[in-house]
């Protein structure tokens, strides 16, 4: 069948199964907008604003196991969706971008909305192209959907010009893909999996420190029965929240920057560390010479080559799928009578719960007062009944809603980790409400980061997304604001925000309920009657303590043992 | 790869174990030249992947050259750069996972053979016309073109060779040099090819 470029783009994208895509339209995507118009199988979902739009795929593709697909027009299309390209690419989430592109003849002659998509784009996409040729669509796309979701996943960008979508050829859908320039590996090593089973058996001092490779690999289940059946401690990171249930026993909390005492602890005088789909980020391991400094070995399971050894030197590198090692330890493991020798784990245990005891995450909330922060966090955790998808801004809030709400499920917590991207949050809970239509989901933000996407309220309203969104109103860039406070001598230079809308008022005039909370009492009660309506947005402005830190924290090119645990250790 | 490490004078199994240790830690800091080869699809963008990689990443390159395979559907690239070994694995890694590039060696690690081409324009008048003509002779240059006053020398060698010509003659008598960067194959059955 003889069909134009612009109806196979769309044929492609059923073939791939896309129930939802996110866009924005414009002169160069218009065929494409044509033959969206004559379908009903892709819904479209218009946001206000093309960032918001991969933000929203993102959401979408980080809490299903589904890749995220977005399109956009040229030129401002293309640079407003950097952002969020580059905020998949940091945190490796599979999307598909298609973009408009000048016709063909314009391409290079400075043509009206004309920019090098594929070149602006290149150092944040996993890969990208440029179609020439209305018969080289369908294996693009293949070829893009097949890229974002294999091996190490991350955004593919399609750049299509306005003319090869009017052109016409016959269509058929590739059912395979090969390229013989892209083979990831899958297994792993069986030599050093065996190599890494004996080290784990011997060890006295483990630890497991899982990252986001666990969830985007689908393995939490795998690492949960492999962490349980050696009795090890296990940590995430910030990526790697609900790979290992939050509320076990054996979770010693995230690590890092803010991560607990425990975990950094317990990171840095481990002898055996199991490092899986986690890379050693500056964030998670402080200063490494100071890191390295004490003697341990490492066995690092990562998809992706490049991301062992780059920044602390691994004594067991294994390459290949986490959920595919992990199922051959366990497997190994299942097989031998030897055990972890229980006299040092026990001891290493005893110590680990002495960390614990310091409790680093007490915060006193007074009956009158200002709110905590914390405190909402932590309410929204017991509102929901720990069962919410959570996605978050940049800031003290993000920090606050990882250390208090206890993840126990992968794909739940959905925030941008690598890139740090303000503005992320509210448009990401759209994505992932569209994808769980029945589920609770709470955007958990500051007053700056919202403000960065906040004309995405009208897309809420388009769509009815019930998102409940969690304000933490403290009326200053928080995180700026405690840095300035500890590293420039309390001088907060623009991190105040004068003239703050109200939000709770401007949420209404967007045609959601909005409403201002500022007692500690009342705190329990706005959740519960939030959540309760399950056809609306509602919009909470909690007023909170301006004053308050993240804490622990480790300072930047410090050593993961020096923690500032409460601003007693200022 | 040589190495400005001397062996230790007496073996002694402690002093041996020193020396290696010392040897193993300053290979692995310095900043050595490695020659890369990689194979990559000929595509439109290629070069560019491997260059913004290079320039995203802070890496060295001393030359880089490419040009299509006598498979069409291929290009071969010879990268020049300098790093600790942390850096150039990274390198290579790097490079691997541009999904366009097929495959990638370290030619530095073992034999292998390099030759750059250099053209020379340099001012041929009076005496001067003779001894260029003789060191052009001395180096197995070829004289390429030639007017009243100036000569194009050809000439093809390692870049050890090619620096050294340019070192002979005198410089006041450069008009302009052009090198190609370098281009390496490995030695006996070692094969780059996919
Ligand atoms: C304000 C702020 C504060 C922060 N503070 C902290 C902090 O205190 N603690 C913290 O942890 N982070 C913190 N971060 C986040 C930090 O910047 C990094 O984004 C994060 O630590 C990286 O997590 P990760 O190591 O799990 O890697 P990810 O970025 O999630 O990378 C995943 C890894 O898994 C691999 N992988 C992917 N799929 C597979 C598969 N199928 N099989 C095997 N491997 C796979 C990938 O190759 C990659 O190496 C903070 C961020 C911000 C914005
Ligand atoms: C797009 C963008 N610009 C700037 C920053 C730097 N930054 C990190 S946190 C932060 C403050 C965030 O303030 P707010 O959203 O109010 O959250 P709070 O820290 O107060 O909880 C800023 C400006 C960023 N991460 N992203």
């Amino acid at each position: 069948m003889v069909i134009t470029g612009a109806e196979i783009v769309i044929r492609c994208l059923q073939e791939e199964k896309v129930d939802y895509l996110f866009g924005y339209p414009g002169g160069a995507v218009l065929y494409i907008y044509d033959e969206l118009f004559k379908q009903d199988k892709v819904r479209h979902v218009l946001v206000r604003h093309e960032q918001a739009a991969i933000h929203a795929a993102d959401g979408y593709a980080r809490s299903t196991e589904k890749v995220g697909v977005a399109l956009v027009t040229s030129g401002p299309g293309a640079t407003n969706a950097v952002t969020g390209i580059a905020t998949a690419y940091c945190d490796s989430i599979p999307l598909v971008i298609i973009s408009g592109q000048v016709p063909s003849a314009a391409i290079g002659q400075d043509a009206f909305q004309e920019v090098d998509t594929v070149g602006i784009t290149r150092p944040c996409v996993k890969h990208n192209f440029l179609v020439r040729d209305v018969r080289d669509i369908a294996e693009t796309i293949k070829k893009a959907f097949y890229l974002a979701k294999t091996g190490r996943p991350g955004p593919v960008l399609v750049d299509i010009p306005k003319d090869i979508t009017a052109q016409k050829c016959e269509f058929a859908y590739p059912e395979t893909v090969s390229m013989r320039s892209y083979n990831p590996v899958v297994k792993g090593h069986h030599g050093q999996i065996k190599k890494a089973l004996q080290l784990l058996l011997e060890a006295k001092r483990p630890m497991v420190y899982a990252g986001g490779g666990v969830v985007l690999g689908d393995a939490a289940d795998k690492l949960t029965a492999l962490v349980r059946k050696l009795g090890f401690p296990c940590t995430n990171t910030l990526m790697g929240l609900g790979a290992y249930p939050a509320t076990d026993r054996q979770f010693v909390g995230m690590l890092g920057m803010h991560g607990n005492y425990e975990a950094n602890m317990g990171m840095h005088y481990c002898d055996v560390l199991l490092a899986v789909g986690a890379r050693f980020d500056d964030r998670v391991i402080g200063n490494p010479a100071h890191f390295s400094s004490e003697p341990r070995k490492i066995i690092h399971i990562d998809i992706d080559p490049s991301s062992i050894s780059k920044r602390v030197k691994v004594d067991v590198p294994i390459v290949g799928d986490v959920g595919e090692v992990l199922g051959e330890l366990l497997a190994l493991l299942d097989n031998t009578a030897e055990k972890p020798e229980p006299q040092s784990l026990g001891v290493w245990w005893k110590q680990i719960e002495e960390w614990r005891r310091r409790d680093c995450l007490k915060f006193n909330q007074g009956e009158e007062g200002l709110i905590k922060p914390q405190f909402v966090v932590q309410k929204l955790w017991e509102v929901t009944g720990g069962d919410a998808f959570v996605t978050s801004d940049v800031g003290q809030h993000q920090m606050w809603a990882a250390q208090y709400y206890k993840f126990d499920k992968p794909r739940r917590w959905v925030n941008s980790g690598g890139l740090g991207t303000m503005g992320f949050g509210l448009p990401a809970a759209m994505g992932v409400q569209l994808a769980h239509p029945g589920s609770p989901v709470a955007c958990i933000t500051g007053e700056g980061s919202i403000q960065m996407n906040i004309q995405e309220l009208s897309t809420c309203k388009q769509f009815r997304l019930p998102i409940k969104v969690i304000l933490l109103n403290n009326g200053f860039l928080g995180m700026v604001r405690q840095w300035q406070e500890l590293f420039h001598g309390n001088r907060y230079s623009e991190s105040y925000m004068d003239a703050l809308p109200d939000f709770s008022r401007l949420a209404e005039a967007y045609g959601h309920v909005g409403i201002k909370v500022d007692k500690p009492g009342d705190v329990e009660g706005a959740l519960r009657e939030a959540f309760k309506q399950k056809n609306d947005l509602v919009f909470m402005d909690f007023q909170v303590d301006p004053t308050e830190n993240v804490y622990p924290m480790v300072k930047g090119g410090q050593g993961l043992t020096d923690m500032i645990l409460s601003a007693e250790d200022l | 790869m040589t190495h400005a490490l001397q062996p230790p004078p007496k073996s002694s199994p402690e002093l041996d174990a020193n020396w290696l240790r010392e040897l193993l830690v300053t290979q692995k800091n310095t900043k050595m030249r490695h020659v890369i080869s990689l194979l990559i699809e000929n595509e439109a963008g290629a070069l560019s992947r491997v260059s913004g990689l290079f320039s995203a990443r802070g890496y060295n390159i001393e030359s880089l050259t490419v040009a299509p395979t006598e498979d069409a559907s291929l290009s071969r690239m010879t990268i020049v750069t300098s790093g600790s070994d942390d850096v150039v694995e990274q390198i290579t890694k790097q490079l691997n996972k541009l999904v366009e590039v097929v495959k990638v060696v370290d030619l530095s690690e073992s034999a292998h053979i390099e030759r750059e081409l250099m053209l020379v324009k340099v001012r041929a008048t009076g005496k001067d016309r003779e001894e260029m003509k003789r060191m052009a002779e001395i180096f197995r240059g070829r004289i390429i073109d030639v007017t009243d006053a100036s000569y194009v020398i050809e000439l093809t060698g390692t870049q050890a060779k090619l620096d050294s010509f340019v070192g002979a003659i005198d410089s006041g008598l450069i008009l302009e040099t052009v090198r190609s960067g370098i281009c390496g194959i490995g030695r006996g059955d070692r094969v780059l090819k996919v």
